[in-house]
């Protein structure tokens, strides 16, 4: 089972360490932008276009909920409670101010994506600022692109009436190439799951991920993470990496979106039992690290076509995402993919039936975890995961 | 030595001894009880009475109790045991499995004596022996009475609603209505092998093979009413109510 660091590597420990509380280091960035007076945007979600965002020098903080008590049991006071948790959870930590990111946001940013966030958008916006981007649904439509790419217009228009700011097309240039390099950064993080045994376990991956994420400062961010991945292939290569150089546990594929809030019954378990989790896909997968933004040409089309091609369920068809999962199938070597939805998403829960299919085709053991926020399935998930990984044997 | 396998359901505990040639030397089937712990202990009493002490033994415990039984050597989950339990019994290497338990309904597809993907239902009872239970109580009479009785039904009636809760308010207002007790039971079973046909929807399985375990695998108008949704003789055997504590018992024969 994969271990802690040698303390022989105190630098690496630290690094590693300083990712671990993610929600301290989160409350502690809002509060000082809030208080050196910058603009903060709460949004929720993969296709906020940060790059617009972060252009005029604006903060930008996710909202999506992740924790069931109590902003769940408060929210469905108003909503129907077998709504996908993530919804509730996030409106629920507005409505009781439970969140800091909202209570600091100047303006809450979201997409028409699912339909359980547009509708929970409209409430929300009783309560907050809000301002919902149109996303199409086809990303497969020249069309669709011109109307995006003119959403995104509109709403850097947005932010510069409300804010009173201009927001250039260098502007935008500077945060897009930022925003690259942050990217390569998080997609070499994902990749040290390609070495074998694993440089980087699971968990780690997902602790680093929630955590670089409030690094304001996107210099320093890009630094650390470009060190911190630098330092694990290191240890890699003298052996000390998370894994003993001659363990080759079953290699693990997660898939799904909302993870990150049954991320204890589920991703713990599987590394617990044995299991590396090697590589994400999905929301916060591989795929969305992978792809730049092309600096070469006019920085709104860039950005319309990068962020219409998020691999997200909400998009229909959705060949693009079928074809970048049984490619990291191969490019990670995957043993076994468990695909991770929440109760009432019906765009993941749905898709899982196809990605099961592709890894019945491929040959790879697939499970779909079908679990919630609240509490009462640790065992029965336990239960699922455990004879999965017995499977594998 | 002997290797003695344990499955500790929800509602009943299984036990499995067998002898160095892996002959079964004793079985049994108790309550599980509210306390794991003290039913593990019950076991440990009734094996040492069977002459097989406590240091004469190596085991395997499986079931949702698995975690509570202190002197297993080794915890192995039931969709694992179930399999091997099931492959040795019925001396097949490739079905279906289905095993109706009292808390869970799990679909287990077997190919080369080994499992090669398996679906649980989830948090809730629908489609599960406490479903059966739980309606047998409403109706006032026994599960195997249940049973019988539903396949005395002139007039079937179907139970819609997949929740046991909406069931039960389903069942109570038939009953209000005057509708016979038998067609009521016949809705309710039927209501099990719908459940049952949609989960065999998650795992590929050919109707040829398929094969029932558990503790309502001794019921026969269940097995008549699932052949008839599932499209194939659905197969079971006196053992097969141990499939998985047989299994657990033959993978402690394995231990090193
Ligand atoms: S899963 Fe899709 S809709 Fe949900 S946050 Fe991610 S990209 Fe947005
Ligand atoms: S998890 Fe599913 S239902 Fe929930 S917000 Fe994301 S896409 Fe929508």
């Amino acid at each position: 089972m994969a271990k802690e660091y040698h303390p022989e590597n105190p630098e690496l420990a630290e690094i590693l360490d300083s990712f671990k509380n993610s929600r301290e280091l989160g409350t502690m960035a809002v509060k000082s932008a809030h208080e050196a007076g910058k603009v903060i945007i709460g949004s929720f979600c993969q296709y906020a276009p940060m790059e617009i965002i972060n252009a005029p020098g604006f903060c930008n903080f996710s909202l999506c909920g992740l924790n069931y008590d109590p902003p769940v049991p408060l929210a469905e006071t108003k909503l129907p409670a077998n709504l996908c948790p993530l919804i509730k959870s996030s409106y629920g930590n507005v409505l009781g101010d439970y969140c800091p990111f909202a209570h600091y946001a100047d303006l809450v940013v979201g997409e028409t994506t699912c339909d359980g966030k547009k509708k929970m958008y409209e409430m929300l916006a009783e309560m907050k600022p809000m301002y919902v981007i149109h996303l199409p649904n086809n990303p497969d439509w020249e069309r669709s692109l011109e109307a995006w790419r003119d959403e995104l217009e509109k709403f850097r228009k947005e932010l510069e009436t409300r804010f009173n700011v201009t927001i250039t097309d260098d502007d935008l240039r500077r945060t897009i190439k930022i925003s690259n390099e942050e990217r390569r950064q998080q997609a070499r993080i994902y990749e040290l799951g390609k070495f074998d045994p694993p440089a980087i376990t699971g968990m780690q991956m997902r602790s680093v991920m929630s955590s670089v994420y409030y690094l304001i400062d996107k210099e320093e961010k890009v630094q650390k993470m470009t060190h911190m991945v630098d330092l694990l292939e290191e240890a890699w290569r003298e052996g000390k990496g998370p894994y003993k150089p001659d363990e080759h546990p079953p290699r693990i594929l997660i898939s799904g979106a909302a993870i990150e809030g049954v991320k204890e019954k589920t991703l713990e378990i599987i590394e617990d039992l044995g299991g590396a989790i090697v590589c994400y896909e999905g929301c916060c997968g591989i795929s969305n690290m992978r792809r730049p933004i092309d600096e070469t040409k006019d920085p709104m089309t860039a950005l319309a076509e990068k962020y219409l091609d998020v691999p997200c369920a909400v998009m229909s068809p959705n060949q693009r995402r079928y074809d970048q999962f049984r490619d990291t199938l191969d490019e990670w070597k995957i043993d076994g993919v468990i695909s991770v939805t929440v109760h009432s998403c019906l765009p993941f829960g749905i898709e899982s039936h196809t990605l099961g299919k592709i890894c019945e085709e491929k040959g790879v053991p697939f499970m779909h975890l079908l679990t919630d926020y609240s509490p009462g399935d640790e065992g029965q998930m336990r239960t699922r995961i455990e004879a999965f990984m017995e499977m594998l044997h | 030595m002997n290797f003695v396998g344990i499955d500790m359901g929800s509602t009943c505990s299984k036990l499995v001894a067998l002898n160095e040639a892996k002959e079964i030397v004793y079985k049994e089937v108790v309550p599980t009880g509210w306390n794991c712990v003290e039913t593990a202990e019950t076991l440990l009493s009734h094996l040492e009475a069977q002459g097989i002490p406590k240091d004469a033994f190596r085991s395997v415990a499986t079931g949702y109790g698995r975690v509570s039984i202190p002197f297993a050597d080794k915890c192995i989950t039931e969709i694992s045991c179930h399999g091997k339990g099931a492959v040795a019994i019925f001396d097949e290497p490739d079905f279906t499995l289905i095993d109706i338990g009292g808390q869970d309904t799990k679909v287990i597809e077997i190919k080369g004596g080994s499992v090669k993907n398996f679906y649980m239902n989830d948090k809730c009872s629908a489609g599960t022996g406490r479903f059966l239970e739980i309606m047998a109580g409403t109706l006032g009479v026994d599960l195997n009475k249940l049973c019988e009785l539903g396949r005395q039904s002139q007039n079937h009636v179907s139970i819609s609603s997949m929740c046991t809760v909406f069931a039960e308010s389903e069942v109570i207002s038939l009953i209000g209505r005057g509708t016979d007790k038998a067609d009521i039971a016949y809705g309710i079973v039927e209501s099990i092998a719908n459940k049952v046909k949609s989960q065999m929807g998650r795992v590929s399985s050919d109707p040829a093979h398929l094969r029932l375990s558990g503790g309502l695998c001794e019921v026969p108008f269940l097995l008549e009413l699932l052949s008839e949704k599932l499209g194939g003789e659905v197969k079971t055997d006196p053992l097969a109510r141990y499939a998985g504590a047989y299994g657990a018992a033959l993978f402690a024969s394995e231990l090193k």
